[in-house]
């Protein structure tokens, strides 16, 4: 926690530095030389059009691409000022940084365990520690009061909404810093929707927010930060009121009109 | 003409479907027809649970032979199972591409060897081993179960793997992205995922053991009572049949038809269990 605090102050409380971040697969450079500073406590919103980048940029946040064969990083990454392709352990880099899937992926478990599976893979058994935990992260993911009496049924028999709901809280369960949330509405209907971006705004306050998203209205409704990508380029970046209003660049203003994309 | 050509190549078909049906069908009007008056004329109860088998006093028990399959095949699960499920987990998900280009065709070999060559390698490295470490006449239970635990690897491994390979990734990217280690994730979070596909690997190697007979024959010493310890020889279903049939006559023969039976009907369990576990499994 110390050394956290520390570095807090030099980054000037960044959550996120990034710095001349270039991405290969093979010999395809997915991501061009990105530069972005995420401010803790804010949601940030990643838009542009399919294959632009922002996924791979998402996921190289949590070192998820490390699956992809032949990904090639080079460049900076900081949390908190500590570089996550350092001596980091990718384990706990994963704590500190959760990830909400496209498509909700609980467990084939109970909803209890699917919860309890972070706690638990963190070394916490006590029994009544992990009921804790799981009601807090239900409650945190307001799902509590439409899960509570089926805690131990499987999880594969929610909704896809609940679903995302409960993958949410999954992740919180970890108690992370960071939540990445990789378009965690496009899989699913307008009224759950709205309840995963109400949730976001909600969780905000204690948690930095990267988000994903094809949906632009969804970006401009709960973001405070977007970054617009191209080809691999983050062509711009800045308050969403600012970029959806007066974008600087013509290729943002092109994109947010619809012209392409 | 196209249309004539069409209709017979339909009719070929047919009888090539209708013939294998036909050959079920066929085994078990035979065995039904030879065993069942068998047992009803020794008694059903007295069969099934008699203690002694011995025709020549016309006393035709099959419990020790029962006893003796149970006792084989459950400890070809034990010693089996656990080692096919971790090499079908080490295949689908640790292992190096390369290695697994050798290990993969190794396995499917292993499942083409003829039990005979199984029961040859046992009797000359598991029989003395056994003899070595535990004692006994080598001949026994053990022996019988440690070999058996190994035919059935191929089936396990195979049906595990590809139960593991079907399960979508997300739920190891999940896991993953909690924080779980390569190793927590397999096991926790994927392998949960494939529980139905596993255990119908189980059940089908359950059948493979239950119905072996070479090679247990070989080295399980097969006498016909109950053994005392799993380093004592006992007899299966199988090799009773086998080991009498070639001089038995009359009602021994119908006997040894009504032991087929009773290996029939739990074979027929096992592969109901089976397609019920794969319909869970969808």
């Amino acid at each position: 926690m110390e050394k956290i605090e520390k570095t807090d102050m030099i980054e000037k409380k960044d959550k996120f530095t990034i710095g001349n971040l270039d991405l290969y697969y093979g010999d395809f450079h997915a991501l061009k030389g990105i530069n972005l500073n995420i401010r803790p406590n804010e949601i940030t919103a990643f838009i542009g059009p399919s294959g632009c980048g922002k996924s791979t940029l998402l996921k190289s946040l949590n070192r998820m691409n490390d699956l992809v064969e032949g990904c090639r990083i080079t460049g900076q990454v900081l949390l908190d000022g500590e570089d996550i392709y350092g001596d980091m352990n990718v384990n706990l880099l994963r704590k500190r940084v959760g990830m909400v899937f496209q498509k909700p992926n609980p467990f084939p478990m109970s909803i209890y365990d699917n919860i309890a599976f972070g706690p638990r893979t963190h070394g916490i058994t006590n029994k009544a520690k992990l009921d804790e935990i799981v009601e807090n992260s239900l409650r945190s993911a307001a799902i509590w009061d439409e899960l509570k009496d089926r805690l131990k049924k499987s999880a594969l028999g929610l909704s896809g909404g609940q679903q995302q709901r409960l993958c949410i809280a999954r992740a919180l369960a970890v108690e992370p810093e960071v939540i990445l949330m990789d378009e965690p509405t496009s899989a699913l209907d307008p009224i759950s929707t709205s309840k995963i971006e109400d949730l976001a705004v909600e969780l905000k306050d204690r948690y930095t927010i990267i988000m994903v998203t094809h949906n632009m209205q969804q970006a401009a409704r709960i973001s405070d930060k977007t970054a617009f990508f191209l080809l691999g380029e983050m062509v711009e970046f800045g308050e969403t009121d600012q970029i959806f209003s007066v974008p600087k660049d013509t290729r943002t203003e092109n994109y947010i009109t619809g012209r392409f994309g | 003409m196209k249309k004539a050509r069409e209709t017979f190549m339909h009719i070929l078909f047919l009888i090539a479907a209708c013939t294998s049906i036909l050959a079920v069908v066929l085994i078990c009007v035979f065995l039904f027809s030879g065993g069942v008056p068998a047992m009803l004329e020794i008694g059903v109860f007295k069969f099934l649970f008699g203690t002694i088998w011995k025709p020549g006093n016309n006393l035709y028990g099959i419990f020790p032979m029962i006893i003796g399959s149970l006792y084989v095949t459950a400890g070809a699960i034990l010693f089996g199972v656990p080692l096919g499920l971790l090499a079908a987990v080490f295949m689908a998900r640790f292992c190096p591409k390369t290695l697994y280009r050798i290990l993969k065709p190794a396995i499917e070999l292993m499942a083409g060897i003829p039990s005979v060559i199984y029961g040859f390698f046992a009797l000359v490295v598991i029989v003395p081993w056994v003899k070595n470490t535990f004692g006994g006449r080598g001949q026994s239970i053990l022996a019988a179960a440690l070999l058996l635990g190994f035919m059935i690897l191929p089936t396990i491994i195979e049906v595990t793997e590809a139960a593991i390979r079907a399960v979508p990734n997300s739920y190891y990217e999940g896991g993953l992205a909690l924080g779980a280690s390569h190793e927590r994730s397999v096991f926790f979070a994927l392998l949960p995922g494939a529980r139905s596909g596993i255990l119908a690997g189980i059940v089908l190697g359950i059948g493979r053991a239950i119905g072996e007979t070479m090679a247990v024959m070989m080295i399980v010493g097969n006498q016909p009572r109950i053994p005392g310890s799993i380093l004592e020889g006992c007899r299966t279903l199988t090799t009773n049949i086998v080991m009498e049939m070639g001089y038995a006559a009359d009602l021994h023969k119908e006997a040894l038809i009504a032991t087929a039976v009773v290996l029939f009907v739990f074979i027929l369990i096992i592969n109901l269990s089976f397609s019920a576990l794969k319909r869970r499994g969808k």
